[in-house]
């Protein structure tokens, strides 16, 4: 009964936090001159009113799956990691240069683009996996290490796709060189959604059955849990939270690979644009489970997706989205200290039992 | 590199570390205070981006940069405060509100600022200490922003006053010892909002010294991070407010050397030149702390040494 | 001192949008705009407001949008990812947008060509871009305007007006369009004065507020007395030069209120030319027009009105600069021209016209600009 009790919870709370997050959404709107039920009626409509929203929707759900996922498994094992845009783009990097730095040596197909996500998720494993040896082997936060390491990683990116990587047709934009035809990821059937979404999906449901069902990760949850009783108990922590650095390295890399093999084609400046950080996001609101990560991706696409609409129809500044966004995380995380007590919120107060006198002190 | 280029590159970077440096002073300083109380405040990023919107906004809308200057002190408190309220609540993390204080007070900065991108507002006026001087580059590097003698005067009334005085003591207490505080019968979750509150106000002189001091005009750019690399510095500081001071200036030289030496003539590379100061804090981090020893100076309570 | 809020650009253009005219207008108006309605879409990939880059598209399209007929759907703020191809087959979806304006460089590859081939009924035309006839589909082409001119004549005012005779150019990135710039600049103030330098310093990226200003102080302390920028929003640059006490020409639209004591004159887009160009085929039903470019001739590009202070001999040398300009009279780079290692880079008797297309891959830098591309 109190499992039932306790799942019913787990989602009525936070859908009771993302109403309130629309609802203030819409106060603030209202209180700049414009109609919050229009906004609502938008932000529904441009995330999954037809095919068009859905398939939008849907897109830009996929990067942040795996975006999130980076900082999700890092935080299964007890750190907070927030430098996943820099493995993102050192992935897209690794992807867009292999064919270059190794030419003729990548066939053609479908093999040699696993080859190339392959290498973009290398080169993000390692990034991640660097700020928690960092963190166990010198004891330095791996927040601040992972924030700083992304912003190397950027800068690092920008000089090699500049310089040395640069394609000299580039000319007005700088990147690497496009990928061959052959490697390139592409859509799902007839839809407008790349295979990435597939990628992120499979990522999610990998990462969930690891940590549930695998010895490995539920050894990694117990480092997570508790550091002192899994070593306690003999774990090798340090190989543990690096390997759980690594993997969520390895997803936001295999994010930046996608956009390059899926979108650009070539690594340049428009892999930066904050889906490391919009995946923190999805991952503390989906309070860190693969599962859960799957929906709240889609729904932080939606809004994305609608804040085109709200732009376009309302004049509504594009940012927004972010407000709203920012809304709805302040109000789910407060509704984190109503967990167990949602109840109450409900309850009906029943007069007080008096027991009969002796009975209660027995008993105790 | 001739002489006379080196001199210049110095000069550069000594004005550079005051001018970029002040922000990175009082939002250092003002997460210096919060740490103390054993509260992380990783949303001092959208505190200063608010609060430099709101600086702009006061001193157009008002006329005089003062007014800005208390606004963007007042909202950036106000940011701050709903971070410590809701840190506050249960099994809330701090990391977690940060970022979600980052995000909401970032998404409202540039929302409300889309009218504040174009006007022009009254500065924070310039303190000329380099008049003496006949060289344009010395008056120039020398000519600081009147904000930036309050935070050294801040810096130091926080390292006096955190140790000598009795609500220093309930700070410290509070962040290196709930426990203990609690037996006291300070409450904890009042010391915490207040110290990030006033952590929230000083952080806002910050997003002032931004939008009406350097670079002087709100856009969305405006904070490259700033706020969240002030966290870093605090931890290279070891938590002591004068030390945030010279991290500040540290800070602020590095930032200014790619442009430096660009007009200097040293060219190329300027991607790495402009992450040099992340690589110094990360390079200090990693040199100086040990996995085995608590960092010295850390409030117990923050759990950012293990 | 209390002045009232500035009337937004959003609540001008949300107010523009409700009075626009849904259907055709009668006969009467006349002219060759009385057509079907047509409902335009522009992507900004910032701001509409940054007194730059997409404020001079946006203030362009403004002007569009107060045409009988036109109806005008905008986004600003698109990243040059997926994101725009979403916003551009959104607004052909759900607005029925039939013409579309991306006007930011990296809108064009894969972005632009992959909604354009999805859409072969709607036209699209791109700010900057390289059209080539057989590569790119013909329902898209490219527009650019020719504002190193407007550049060169900056130069000039320059020359006349430095007594440093040191410039500053801080710019972005070094890719060809800006590289044009910083030579036309420091080839138009070397025609007064063949001694004068060009110092270049780059940022890095088209809005670093912070590196700008870095960049200003760091040249004014070098001696430089003149500043041009090309970044997306000059604002920084413009007010920190002029807080020093030195001169500004302005970029992409005048700044000149910015600086009303510093601001020499400036190089500026003038984008409705183009903008009518291209909408006006389209209305009228006549070919989508592929590859546009003009200059000052043109009406492509303008210059700022001359600040109070630019002397009446540089007026004069930058006027008659520009009656060559406007008569088709004048090409900016013709040999013998030496890049700044000394490498020659167009040999003499080599004349390149604006249109010609090597200009479009320039990579250096000429003598007298003190920098590396």
């Amino acid at each position: 009964m109190s499992t039932l009790r306790d799942s019913a919870e787990a989602l009525a709370l936070p859908l009771l936090a993302l109403a309130g997050g629309l609802a203030l959404f819409g106060a603030f709107v209202w209180f700049d001159g414009h109609d919050p039920l229009q906004a609502w009626a938008l932000l529904f409509r441009g995330a999954f009113g037809d095919a068009f929203s859905l398939q939008n929707t849907l897109q830009r759900a996929a990067p942040l799956m795996l975006t999130a996922l980076a900082v999700a498994l890092p935080a299964r094992v007890g750190l907070t990691v927030i430098g996943g845009e820099g493995a993102l783009v050192l992935g897209g990097l690794a992807c867009a240069a292999l064919p270059v730095l190794l030419p003729g040596l990548i066939p053609g197909g479908t093999a040699g683009a696993t080859l190339l996500l392959l290498a973009a998720g290398v080169a993000g494993a390692a990034w991640i996996a660097l700020a928690g040896a960092l963190r166990q082997f010198r004891g330095v936060n791996e927040t601040i290490s992972s924030l700083l390491l992304g912003y190397i990683a950027i800068a690092l990116f920008k000089h090699i796709v500049e310089g040395p990587l640069r394609d000299p047709a580039s000319l007005n934009k700088p990147s690497t060189l496009p990928l061959p035809e052959s490697l390139r990821i592409g859509t799902i059937g007839a839809y407008d959604v790349h295979w990435g979404l597939v990628f992120g999906v499979v990522a999610c449901l990998l990462a969930a059955f690891w940590l549930s069902a695998t010895t490995h990760g539920l050894a990694t949850r117990v480092v997570g849990g508790n550091l002192r009783a899994a070593r306690l108990v003999g774990l090798p922590a340090d190989r543990l939270v690096i390997t759980a650095c690594a993997l969520g390295g390895a997803a936001a890399g295999l994010a930046g690979g996608i956009e390059v093999a899926a979108v650009h084609q070539s690594a340049n400046a428009s892999l930066i644009v904050g889906l490391g950080y919009t995946g923190i996001l999805v991952s503390f609101v989906a309070r860190h489970h693969p599962l859960a990560i799957i929906p709240v991706a889609i729904l932080f696409g939606g809004f994305l997706a609608a804040g085109s609409l709200l732009q376009r129809r309302m004049g509504l500044p594009d940012a927004s989205v972010q407000v709203l966004m920012g809304f709805c995380f302040v109000f789910i995380l407060a509704s984190e200290a109503w967990r167990g007590r949602l109840g109450t919120l409900f309850a009906v107060r029943r007069a007080p039992v008096t027991l009969p006198a002796g009975g209660a002190a027995g008993a105790a | 590199m001739d002489g006379g280029a080196f001199f210049d590159v110095l000069l550069a970077v000594l004005g550079g570390a005051i001018r970029v440096g002040t922000p990175f002073l009082f939002v250092s300083l003002g997460e210096c205070l919060t740490e103390k109380a054993g509260r992380i405040n990783l949303g001092l990023e959208g505190v200063l981006v608010f609060s430099a919107m709101a600086g702009f906004a006061g001193s157009f809308l008002g006329g005089h940069w003062w007014l800005g200057v208390l606004l963007a002190g007042a909202s950036g408190a106000l940011i701050a405060a709903l971070h410590g309220l809701v840190a506050s609540l249960p099994r809330v993390n701090d990391i977690a509100a940060g970022i979600a204080i980052m995000l909401l007070g970032t998404g409202l900065a540039f929302y409300l600022g889309k009218p504040l991108i174009q006007p022009q507002a009254e500065q924070i006026p310039s303190l000329a200490l380099g008049a003496w001087s006949d060289s344009p580059q010395v008056s120039a590097a020398l000519s600081i922003n009147a904000l930036f003698p309050l935070g050294v005067l801040l810096a130091l009334v926080l390292a006096w006053g955190l140790k000598n005085t009795a609500w220093g003591l309930t700070v410290r207490m509070v962040g290196d010892s709930a426990e203990a505080a609690r037996a006291l019968g300070t409450s904890v979750a009042a010391v915490r909002i207040a110290a990030t509150t006033a952590g929230g106000f000083i952080a806002g002189l910050g997003g002032a010294s931004l939008s009406l001091y350097y670079p002087g005009s709100w856009n969305e750019g405006l904070s490259s991070g700033q706020g969240l690399i002030a966290v870093a510095l605090v931890i290279f500081a070891r938590w002591h407010p004068v030390r945030c001071l010279w991290a500040a200036l540290i800070f602020g030289g590095a930032g200014a050397l790619g442009p430096a030496l660009q007009s200097v003539g040293i060219s190329g590379y300027y991607y790495l030149f402009n992450a040099m100061p992340y690589a110094l804090t990360l390079a200090i981090l990693v040199a100086t702390c040990s996995p085995r020893k608590n960092l010295a100076g850390a409030p117990m309570e923050l759990g950012v040494s293990r | 001192m209390n002045r009232p809020l500035h009337p937004t650009r959003r609540h001008l253009l949300a107010a523009g949008a409700a009075f626009a005219l849904p259907g055709a207008l009668p006969g009467s108006l006349g002219g060759a705009f009385a057509q079907a309605p047509i409902t335009v879409g522009m992507l900004y990939v910032g701001p509409r407001d940054d007194f730059g880059y997409n404020q001079a598209h946006a203030e362009a399209a403004a002007q569009l949008k107060k045409m009988p007929g036109i109806k005008l759907v905008e986004e600003e703020n698109v990243p040059e990812t997926q994101a725009v191809q979403k916003s551009m087959q959104g607004m052909i979806s759900q607005d029925g947008a039939t013409l579309l304006f991306p006007t930011s460089f990296g809108y064009f590859d894969p972005h632009m060509l992959a909604i354009a081939g999805k859409n072969p009924k709607v036209r699209f035309s791109h700010c900057g871009g390289m059209w080539t006839k057989g590569k790119h589909p013909d329902n898209t082409g490219s527009f650019f305007g020719y504002i190193d001119e407007a550049q060169y004549l900056n130069g000039v005012i320059a020359g006349h007006m430095s007594k440093s005779k040191k410039l500053g150019f801080v710019a972005a990135k070094p890719i060809p369009q800006v590289l044009r710039n910083i030579n036309a600049f420091t080839m138009g103030a070397r025609s007064v004065d063949p001694k004068i330098t060009t110092n270049v310093i780059f940022t890095g990226d088209w809005s670093m507020p912070v590196k700008e200003a870095e960049a200003t102080n760091g040249l004014a302390d070098q001696g430089v007395d003149v500043f041009t920028c090309h970044v997306d929003g000059p604002k920084v640059v413009m007010e920190t030069a002029a807080k020093r006490g030195k001169m500004v020409c302005g970029y992409h639209a005048s700044q000149a209120k910015l600086a009303p004591q510093a601001y020499l004159t400036g190089a500026e887009w003038n984008w409705l030319t183009a903008y009518t160009q291209i909408l006006e085929a389209a209305r009228t039903g006549k070919p989508h027009p592929n590859f546009v470019r003009g200059g000052l001739k043109e009406g492509f590009v303008k210059s700022s009105p001359y600040g109070a202070m630019v002397s009446e001999g540089a007026r004069k040398n930058a006027e008659d600069v520009r009656k060559k300009m406007m008569a088709g009279a004048f090409d900016i780079f013709g040999g013998e021209l030496k890049d700044n290692t000394g490498k020659v880079v167009v040999p003499k008797g080599k004349v390149f016209k604006q249109t010609d297309v090597e200009l479009e891959g320039m990579n250096y830098l000429v003598e007298g600009v003190i920098g590396k591309a």
